[in-house]
């Protein structure tokens, strides 16, 4: 009996200090001295793998660059990347580990809503500042104070389909075919659906699939018998490629319209010829042919083997230089006033437009329109957000001569070597205010 | 009624595949009265397979339908050397316990094909390579079929006469088909029942490879997650048609194939959303083992006493 009770207590001591943990400012080494330790979670296994591996490589150049320039305020940069195969409970889990195992400062990540939801409340909680490259569900800053993101949010790039849908592709009737389980295509579909009925036009027709679907012809033909005249499919690549190619098996002709997550590579294996014609909305053009999106493509290609980075490689380098630029400011890691820093962030120029973080800890950027032709995107224009930052409104007559970004020659960039871009400069309101052509299309 | 049709030729396309894969079910059943859960996954190493094979001898490159053969072909050959091993390393030595030890057997072999398959090729899914340019054939009205559902129609019914075939008009056949009476009377009478049981599990197994390559031209992305499903309904549409019963599988699959594509297309008009549709196949798997637990076309002569 006493050998019992001994050994009882003994259990429940030791287990009690097992379940000790540290709360509260993730702290690493220390907050001013030592490494800094910065998280990176997202896909690098799963069904959107496409994403994490490009967050990946843009965090991880931007580190590199940090370092070879001798770290924030004398401080090297430490990364432990964490892969979530692209499921919601597993990003919770490893951002959990990141905070308590690896004492991480800061967390980046991740790319697809759902995720970055399941995994927001765990840093909120352990009060670890949290900056999502790429995830643009409006839910996901509204978890918590220490939750950010260097991206525009979906009611803005629904709107922005929508308008787009309406005012250059002339529909009237717009068919919907949405990712059942993701929250940004029901995100996206919402503010489609809200912006397209409020300019007079009609949603003729709703479907939904599944990420594991391997047939779409059913809902694709329900579609085609609603006769619309644009199809909105607000997915992710996996599934939006495949999608395509079986739209032209059955003859469909209304073009497809997506956004930002179609963006990798692979859209391109699956769907092939099957996606000329379609439309997409994003974050940045690489064709940008502003001096530092193409100082930035370029040290990409060179570091990765010729890949060109997409917007979501793009997007996680500038969320990386925010995170460091925000510590400079700061001074510390320490993680109340890290969390104050990022969230006074302004006009920080960023190689996706200038980033500057509001109220609701999102940023406000421009989005650009491209037409997918030949394996290429090719600019067709960019639509800024209701409130831009004064920089982008300022230039139409001071600008200094960018010719080749006037709207008149655009038609023909486009034809003589599908580069498209020319006026992509008006993307990008940098600060340095030298890019010409904010007369692109603003069409608010 | 042009849209009930092509809805229709969608179903049935799918339902082709599903009866490719229940065959391979349904003749180890009828032989050894084992469930094969890990077929769904030979499936998917078929559709692995080719995808290698098609890169590997340059066919990703320039499509022909000589690469098309030479691919399916070669997947179904490789997948037949896997069901053999299968057969020999797992099933084999539980064979003479009781039919619930090989059941959690196969259950195992499946997890670990699936998550070897993780291991080694990843998660992401891969983008299996067009081998045949496609082009729609209009057929009345919105109504249209397209080459590869032809295609798929085409190989399947070639590949299910094939079978009939050898089950039917060939010595290995009604070996095949004494086993499935009795394995012992056939022991006694001479057939090497070992050998039979090797050659049904390497037909199945080719037959579910084939099924892999031709979804993977229909829908062109793979990974090593996608026998979880496509296997479970085929297994459905083997119980529908009556397990153990050749001309049942088929039947099953088609089946099968059909409601779903009708329930994802029509079932918005009574309420079922579409992505009730993996519900289906089970929910017909429930329906048929309350109101007819033998399938459609099975018989009670199963039993054996």
């Amino acid at each position: 009996m006493k050998r019992t009770l001994i050994t009882l207590v003994t259990l429940a001591l030791l287990l009690s200090t097992l379940a000790c943990e540290r709360r509260g400012g993730g702290g690493g080494g220390g907050d001013d001295t030592g490494p800094i330790k910065v998280g990176i979670y997202g896909d690098l296994s799963g069904q959107t793998s496409s994403f994490g591996q490009s967050t990946k490589n843009g965090a991880v150049m931007a580190i590199d660059e940090i370092n070879a320039a001798g770290g924030i305020n004398g401080r090297k940069v430490e990364y432990v990347m964490e892969d979530d195969q692209g499921q919601p409970a597993q990003a919770a889990t490893v951002v959990t580990k990141l905070i308590n195992q690896d004492r991480v400062h800061a967390v980046l990540g991740e790319v697809a809503s759902t995720n970055s939801l399941a995994a927001a409340p765990k840093a909120q909680e352990a009060k670890v500042p949290m900056i999502t490259p790429s995830s643009t569900n409006p839910k996901v800053t509204q978890v918590g104070d220490y939750i950010f993101r260097v991206c525009f949010t979906d009611d803005f790039q629904g709107a922005v389909a929508a308008k787009f849908a309406s005012n250059t592709l002339k529909a009237k009737k717009a068919a919907i075919l949405g990712d059942f389980n993701s929250d940004y295509s029901k995100g996206m579909s919402q503010y489609f659906v809200q912006e397209f009925t409020a300019a007079g036009g009609q949603i003729v027709e709703r479907q939904t699939y599944t990420q594991t679907d391997a047939d779409f012809k059913g809902q694709l033909t329900a579609i085609r018998a609603a006769a619309p005249d644009v199809i909105f499919v607000p997915g992710y690549y996996g599934q939006v490629g495949v999608i395509a190619k079986q739209a032209k098996e059955l003859g469909i002709t209304a073009p497809l319209l997506g956004g930002d997550g179609w963006d990798a590579p692979q859209l391109w294996d699956l769907g092939g010829a099957a996606l000329n014609g379609a439309y997409m909305v994003n974050h940045y053009s690489v064709d940008d042919p502003s001096p530092a999106v193409q100082k930035f493509v370029a040290a990409y290609k060179a570091k990765y083997g010729g890949t060109a980075p997409d917007a979501i490689a793009a997007l996680g380098y500038d969320a990386m230089n925010v995170l460091a630029d925000a510590i400079r400011r700061a001074g510390t890691t320490e993680s109340a006033k890290l969390r104050d820093a990022i969230a006074q962030t302004k006009n920080f120029a960023g190689v996706t437009g200038a980033i500057s973080i509001n109220e609701s800890r999102d940023a406000v950027k421009p989005a650009v329109v491209f037409e997918l032709r030949d394996r290429k995107f090719v600019y067709k224009e960019t639509i800024q957000p209701p409130g831009a930052p004064a920089t982008a409104a300022a230039s139409p007559g001071a600008s200094p001569a960018a010719p080749a970004s006037s709207p008149a020659v655009m038609p023909s960039n486009t034809a003589a070597g599908a580069e498209g871009g020319a006026a992509g400069s008006s993307a990008n309101a940098n600060a340095a205010g030298a890019s010409g052509g904010a007369a692109g299309n603003t069409n608010r | 009624m042009d849209t009930f049709v092509q809805q229709l030729i969608n179903g049935l396309t799918v339902g082709s595949i599903y009866a490719l894969i229940a065959l391979g079910y349904t003749m180890v059943y009828g032989i050894l009265r084992l469930i094969n859960f890990a077929h769904g996954d030979v499936y998917m190493i078929g559709a692995f397979a080719g995808f290698f094979l098609a890169h590997g001898l340059g066919f990703a490159a320039e499509p022909s339908v000589v690469g098309l053969g030479v691919t399916l072909v070669g997947s179904m050959a490789v997948a037949a050397v896997i069901g053999m091993a299968i057969e020999r390393f797992a099933y084999r030595p539980v064979r003479k316990y009781a039919r619930m030890t090989t059941l959690i057997t196969a259950i195992g072999v499946s997890l670990l094909i699936e998550n070897l398959g993780v291991v080694i090729f990843g998660n992401a899914p891969r983008a299996f390579p067009g081998l045949m340019e496609n082009q729609t054939y209009p057929l009345f009205g919105n109504a249209a079929i397209s080459k590869t559902q032809l295609l798929i129609f085409g190989v399947s019914v070639a590949l299910m006469l094939l079978l009939q075939w050898i089950i039917y008009h060939t010595k290995v056949g009604t070996a095949m088909r004494a086993v499935s009476f009795n394995l012992n009377s056939a022991k006694l009478m001479g057939i090497n029942t070992d050998a039979i049981i090797v050659f049904t599990f390497a037909l199945g197994s080719a037959l579910a490879a084939a099924g892999g390559v031709l979804t993977a031209q229909y829908n062109p992305t793979i990974y090593p997650l996608m026998g979880i499903i496509t296997g479970l309904k085929a297994f459905v549409a083997a119980v529908l048609g009556g397990i153990g019963n050749i001309p049942g599988a088929v039947l099953g699959g088609l089946l099968i194939g059909a409601a779903e594509t009708l329930v994802v297309g029509y079932g918005q008009v009574v309420g079922i959303p579409s992505t009730y549709r993996d519900a289906v196949a089970f929910a017909i798997l429930i329906l048929v083992l309350l109101f007819r637990p033998a399938g459609l076309l099975g018989t009670t002569v199963q039993e054996k006493v």
